[in-house]
């Protein structure tokens, strides 16, 4: 999918006083929602923000919904809703009032503004602290407060930076099921940043990784998920390595995990007992199989192995 | 939908143009600002001398009044350019002055010490918008203690003293709003500029404060050691004399050249756009 409902990235690319920080970023992001993966440092925000439209891109471009992120950025910013990783709140007025606030300036009218404030914050459980002022709040009541300033709206596009930050699992558990259910509603794509795995598989449904600026690894979540190949986790006695090169050889994809241990995703036409002519062959005893799907973590841990970042 | 269908839902309804959206800012700065005793009693404060000056006029053109009062019209100081010039100095540099004190400071601190901007720049708003809206805050806030009754005394002096006043002294109404739309801009600027400097309303308070007094005081100085008058370009209420003086026409005992005054003002004014302009982000790139 392009155009309407997708974000293009064209070899985007972000230097800060020369420095770059982004670098040749191009991918095409059409899932419901994207989870922004990367180790501090990586890019992560950088991206959020140079797609908010707060950096201009040195190199490429940037599109989203077809309209470029610098051109059309007063159309775009009608259908983005954003929620800051840090503090980000205004002083002295009620949660209600921000709410409406902040729903008035994305161009509600001020009664329905009103009433989407309310809702929306009953809707993210801060009913019955709605009529309290924002700095009385803990850093969980402010993170839902935060989430109900860029969902007041409807956004088409919801940008979500490190949402279950300092969160109790209680309340890091509501916030992925509230995740979960603006991405189900349909109405909006949900881009989420964050360094936590789990609420990246748990919410995404397609996943970009970054390391240091550059696209470590760009796919489908759910296509993994869905997909009819075999994940096996193979534990060797012997030259490990020269295993993985004679599997590689006949199709086998193969990461090295710890010494002895290795996961390998093998192609359809492969069968378990071709690995074990290999072995034989290899004179390397397996002492170990199990069918096991790839996880989120293994995808980001074999991306941060790549020298490049590139799977 | 009822509160207690908590379910996510969109918004279908319509939207306000995109070019109205910067007057939200204002609007809740206002409800805020109000919410102030001090600021209230204050702002009550500010229309004592409108209206000690419309009973003023009222009494010069009210005979018997005057003789109920045991006044002598003769005696009463005329209503004419001088008067509005005096009216508006206090009412621009005393009252309009202390009421940016009380409010300016308050305008971006607390929005840049609590990491507002990103909420509202993510939104259809520019940096422009928003400072236009913050500044917005100040200026009808101001205006409505300066040349608004100003130019109500005007035209009840014009009413009151009949059509040939009014067009004989219609400069007057021009000064009015020109004199006081120059003080609005900068000194609106000024406190912008202040308050996006210094992240606490207390300090931006302060910092505005200091640079008012600071530089009237640094002004004298300069003036008493180099034996010269430059130093009330250092002196906001000073410079804006040398405006008003060629605007009403009257002498103001001005003590700098109007073109200097006029420089001195446009580099204060570019100087806190630059200000603002540096400030007013979304995020602090460290390069």
């Amino acid at each position: 999918m392009t155009g309407a409902g997708s974000i293009e990235l064209r070899g985007l690319g972000v230097r800060f006083g020369g420095r770059p920080i982004l670098q040749d970023l191009t991918a095409t992001l059409t899932g419901r929602a994207i989870g922004l993966l990367g180790p501090n440092g990586a890019g992560k925000t950088t991206l959020l923000h140079t797609l908010l439209g707060f950096h201009r891109p040195s190199e490429g471009s940037a599109r989203m919904r077809g309209e470029d992120v610098t051109g059309g950025a007063s159309r775009l910013s009608g259908m983005i809703g954003y929620m800051p990783e840090s503090d980000a709140f205004i002083a002295g007025i009620t949660a209600v009032r921000f709410v409406r606030m902040m729903g008035e300036i994305s161009g509600l009218p001020p009664e329905a503004a009103l009433e989407r404030a309310h809702e929306t914050l009953h809707y993210v459980g801060l009913g019955e602290a709605r009529y309290r002022t924002l700095e009385g709040f803990s850093l969980g009541m402010k993170q839902m407060a935060k989430l109900a300033q860029a969902i007041v709206h409807a956004p088409k596009i919801l940008f979500l930076d490190e949402p279950t930050n300092g969160l109790d699992p209680p309340a890091r558990a509501r916030m992925i099921r509230l995740v979960k259910e603006i991405r189900d509603a349909g109405q909006s794509q949900i881009v989420l940043s964050s360094h936590l795995l789990r609420d990246v598989e748990e919410c995404c449904d397609e996943v970009l990784v970054l390391k240091a600026g550059r696209i470590a690894f760009h796919g489908n979540l759910e296509e993994e998920r869905r997909a009819n190949r075999k994940f096996l986790q193979v534990e060797t006695r012997g030259d490990e390595r020269a295993f993985a090169a004679a599997a590689e050889a006949i199709g086998c994809t193969c990461a090295l995990i710890s010494p002895g241990r290795l996961k390998m995703i093998l192609p359809e036409a492969i069968e378990v007992r071709d690995l074990y002519k290999i072995a034989a062959a290899q004179q390397i005893q397996i002492r170990k199989l199990d069918y096991k799907r790839d996880s989120l973590q293994d995808i980001f841990l074999k991306a941060m192995e790549e020298p490049r970042g590139r799977l | 939908m009822a509160v207690y269908d908590r379910r996510y839902r969109a918004y279908d309804g319509p939207l306000t143009p995109l070019s109205r959206r910067w007057r939200v800012l204002p609007r809740f700065a206002w409800a805020q600002v109000s919410r102030s005793r001090l600021f209230a009693a204050f702002f009550m404060l500010c229309f004592f001398w409108p209206i000690a000056a419309t009973v003023w006029i009222y009494l010069h053109h009210n005979l018997r009044a005057l003789a109920n009062a045991g006044l002598d019209a003769v005696k009463l100081a005329p209503v004419d350019a001088t008067f509005f010039a005096a009216f508006m100095g206090i009412q621009c540099f005393i009252l309009g002055g202390l009421l940016t004190l009380l409010v300016g400071p308050g305008l971006v601190s607390p929005d840049l010490a609590n990491g507002a901007l990103p909420l509202y720049l993510s939104r259809p708003i520019t940096r422009t918008g928003y400072a236009v809206g913050k500044m917005a805050t100040l200026v009808v806030l101001i205006s409505s203690i300066t040349w608004v009754p100003g130019l109500f005394l005007f035209l009840l002096q014009s009413w009151l003293e009949g059509w040939a006043w009014f067009a004989g002294h219609v400069r007057i109404a021009a000064a009015i709003v020109l004199g006081a739309g120059i003080w609005i801009v900068t000194i609106s600027l000024l406190a912008l500029a202040t308050s996006a400097m210094a992240r606490r309303k207390v300090v931006a308070q302060t910092f505005l404060l200091g640079v008012i007094v600071f530089g009237t005081v640094a002004g004298q100085a300069i003036n008493q050691m180099f034996d010269t008058s430059l130093g009330f370009l250092f002196n906001l209420p000073e410079l804006m004399h040398s405006v008003w003086e060629g605007l009403y026409a009257v002498p103001l005992d001005a003590r700098l050249p109007a073109w200097l005054a006029w420089s001195a003002l446009a580099t204060i004014c570019g100087l806190s756009i630059a200000v603002l302009a540096r400030k007013l982000r979304a995020f602090e790139v460290v390069k």
